[in-house]
């Protein structure tokens, strides 16, 4: 069963964000860029599914050459193949559409993407490039089970799950939960570096034309501290903290 | 004309499907589109369009029959599809519920449509639907405008006030959409429920959240006392989630879920960023923490430091009293 793995760099969680001068794009200073959370949980299901099925994972990403990086974190994982795609992906379609178009020359059984990007928090791209294939989708799975022609996964949904039944080829999106992705061993590190990661053009004809753009970035005000009770027993802390949520903030 | 595309659950509706039809109607103001349609799928279609007051909407599309009985996205979508082509639609808007956040990328793919996804505020630029969303977990704000012809909006919860809930209903209107059902190549089999009769955690208006300073599993059940007696859903941190004493469905922050309800209490939570990331958005916030000097402290409008364990229980008592 081939797997082709959707990864995307990303800043670090703890990274401070700032906007650049010119206001719609973020500093890359001193910003400290991983691969995407969700793509890990990706990466880790799309190598279980190959020791358990056999066949390849190709990790694929769009973007510069410093995404190559999250590439060879992949890589040093287990995955056997990498591909950086060039495409002048402005949105969340255009890069589905660059996917998409490598995706078919691929031609793998399944594609696993993260359920959302921690820096855009867009969460469309899987689903898009499951549309634009014509593929089924199964989005935020936290459990799955592949038979050669298709498989029952497990998504998340508010209070509860959904059992979903799926044919091939098919598109998942990983959530937290799915499994707890690996570390790369210091020999897989040490191959990783050797590894070739093939470079893929994609036109902006088969791109096309953004339907989003993104006008303007601002970082919201701090919240300011407020009201701090302290130095009382608790039950006298809970019986004035019931009355500020009570009288003055109406909340209870 | 809007489409809203509404969540029914149990022949009624969903709590975010007035706030897809507060946002709709904000859709339709900025973009003077006519009128708000609203659009329920599966087999309670008709059942549950009698929530639909006549004032949220023009009439209320209902998609019915066996291929719908269970959600489907490949079905879904055509439903939505063809709705969106019987109204002439410029704008669909979603929840971004796990419903929306499945669902309209697809439909937005097939309607050559541009997705705002997530969004808290939406208004118009230059004739084209833009919108407000937070981005790098609410660290930032953006302003994104669509430039597609149509536009798919995706709701975050509790983001719109609630449009009225009460008046007569809406008229309903049949659409029949062609599905075979053996033709789906994914579809929900099951639905697993949980349990705990709480309200969900991303719709919740009330949120108590447990983290590593409750000390072990079993005194979360402080957290969860707390929270029945406020009728609010229970969160985690990814601390707690990670040592196995929560589900991961239950966690907050950056890699687990945002949540922005009225109140948000934080028992024995020291505010890391990627928590905060996810509840920072919250209206009001209450910590109860007994380090001072605790970053969650920062940002709370509401801080209490002492002992979580002994808090707590105390805290509910003196809800209950409040409630009698
Ligand atoms: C990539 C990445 C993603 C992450 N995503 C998330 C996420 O989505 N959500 C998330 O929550 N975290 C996330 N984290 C983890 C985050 O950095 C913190 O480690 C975590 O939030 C800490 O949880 P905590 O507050 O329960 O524990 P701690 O940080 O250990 O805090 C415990 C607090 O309890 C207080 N305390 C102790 N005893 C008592 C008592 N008796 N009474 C009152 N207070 C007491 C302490 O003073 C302390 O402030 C992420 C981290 C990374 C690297
Ligand atoms: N530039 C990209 N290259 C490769 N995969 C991507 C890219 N952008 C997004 N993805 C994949 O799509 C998922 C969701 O991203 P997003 O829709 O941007 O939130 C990510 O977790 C990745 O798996």
């Amino acid at each position: 069963m081939n797997v082709v793995v959707l990864v995307k760099q990303v800043p670090d969680t703890a990274t401070r964000i700032k906007v650049s001068s010119g206001g719609v794009e973020i500093d890359p200073r001193g910003v400290n860029y991983v691969m995407n959370p969700y793509d890990e949980f990706a990466v880790e299901e799309a190598l279980r599914v190959k020791e358990l099925h056999g066949g390849q994972v190709t990790v694929l990403t769009v973007g510069g050459e410093k995404a190559d990086e999250a590439l060879r974190t992949a890589l040093a994982m287990g995955a056997d193949e990498a591909v950086r795609v060039s495409a002048d992906a402005k949105d969340p379609l255009t890069t589905a559409r660059a996917i998409a178009s490598v995706v078919r020359e691929l031609g793998p059984d399944l594609v696993i993407a993260g359920k959302q990007a921690v820096d855009d928090d867009q969460g469309q791209v899987g689903s898009l490039v499951a549309a634009l294939l014509d593929w089924p989708q199964v989005t935020v799975v936290t459990e799955l089970e592949l038979s050669p022609e298709g498989g029952v996964a497990e998504r998340e949904v508010e209070g509860g799950v959904e059992v979903v039944e799926f044919s091939l080829p098919a598109v998942l999106t990983a959530q937290k939960g799915l499994n707890e992705p690996r570390y790369a061993s210091l020999p897989g590190i040490m191959k990783a570096k050797r590894k070739e990661i093939r470079q893929v053009a994609v036109d902006a004809a088969v791109t096309g034309e953004p339907v989003l753009r993104t006008t303007a970035l601002h970082v919201p005000e701090e919240r300011s501290a407020g009201i701090i009770l302290r130095d009382m027993d608790a039950a006298a802390l809970a019986k004035e903290l019931v009355r500020l949520l009570h009288e003055e903030a109406k909340l209870i | 004309m809007i489409l809203a595309v509404l969540e029914a659950q149990d022949g009624g509706l969903k709590k975010i499907s007035y706030e897809i039809l507060a946002a709709a109607a904000q859709a339709n103001e900025v973009l003077h589109a006519g009128g708000v349609c609203a659009l329920l799928i599966g087999q309670q279609a008709q059942r549950s369009a009698v929530g639909v007051p006549a004032a949220n909407c023009d009439e209320v599309l209902c998609v019915e029959g066996p291929a719908f009985a269970a959600y489907s996205p490949q079905a879904f979508a055509l439903a939505v599809q063809a709705a969106a082509e019987s109204t002439s639609a410029q704008a669909v808007v979603f929840g971004a519920t796990s419903l929306g956040r499945d669902l309209a990328p697809r439909v937005s793919v097939t309607l050559a449509a541009g997705l705002l996804m997530d969004v808290t505020e939406i208004f118009a630029k230059g004739g084209h639907l833009a919108a407000r969303r937070p981005v790098y977990a609410g660290k930032v704000i953006a302003e994104v405008e669509c430039l597609a012809e149509t536009s798919v909006v995706a709701v975050r919860p509790n983001a719109f006030p609630a449009a009225a809930q009460e008046g007569p209903p809406a008229r309903t209107r049949t659409l029949t959409v062609e599905v075979d059902a053996k033709e789906l190549r994914a579809a929900v089999r099951e639905v697993r429920r949980q349990a705990s009769g709480r309200q969900e955690l991303s719709e919740a208006d009330i949120v108590v959240a447990g983290g590593r300073g409750l000390r072990e599993p079993a005194n979360f059940a402080l957290v969860e006392e707390l929270a029945d007696s406020l009728g609010a859903a229970v969160g985690a941190t990814r601390a707690v989630v990670d040592a196995g004493w929560r589900p991961h469905h239950e966690q907050v922050g950056q890699t687990g879920k945002t949540v922005s309800p009225g109140l948000y209490i934080a028992v024995g939570i020291s505010g890391a960023v990627q928590h905060v990331a996810g509840m920072s958005s919250s209206r009001t916030i209450v910590a109860i923490n007994r380090d001072a000097e605790a970053p969650i402290f920062k940002i709370c409008d509401y801080g209490v430091v002492g002992d979580a364990l002994e808090i707590s229980p105390q805290l509910t008592r003196e809800i209950r009293l409040l409630q009698r």
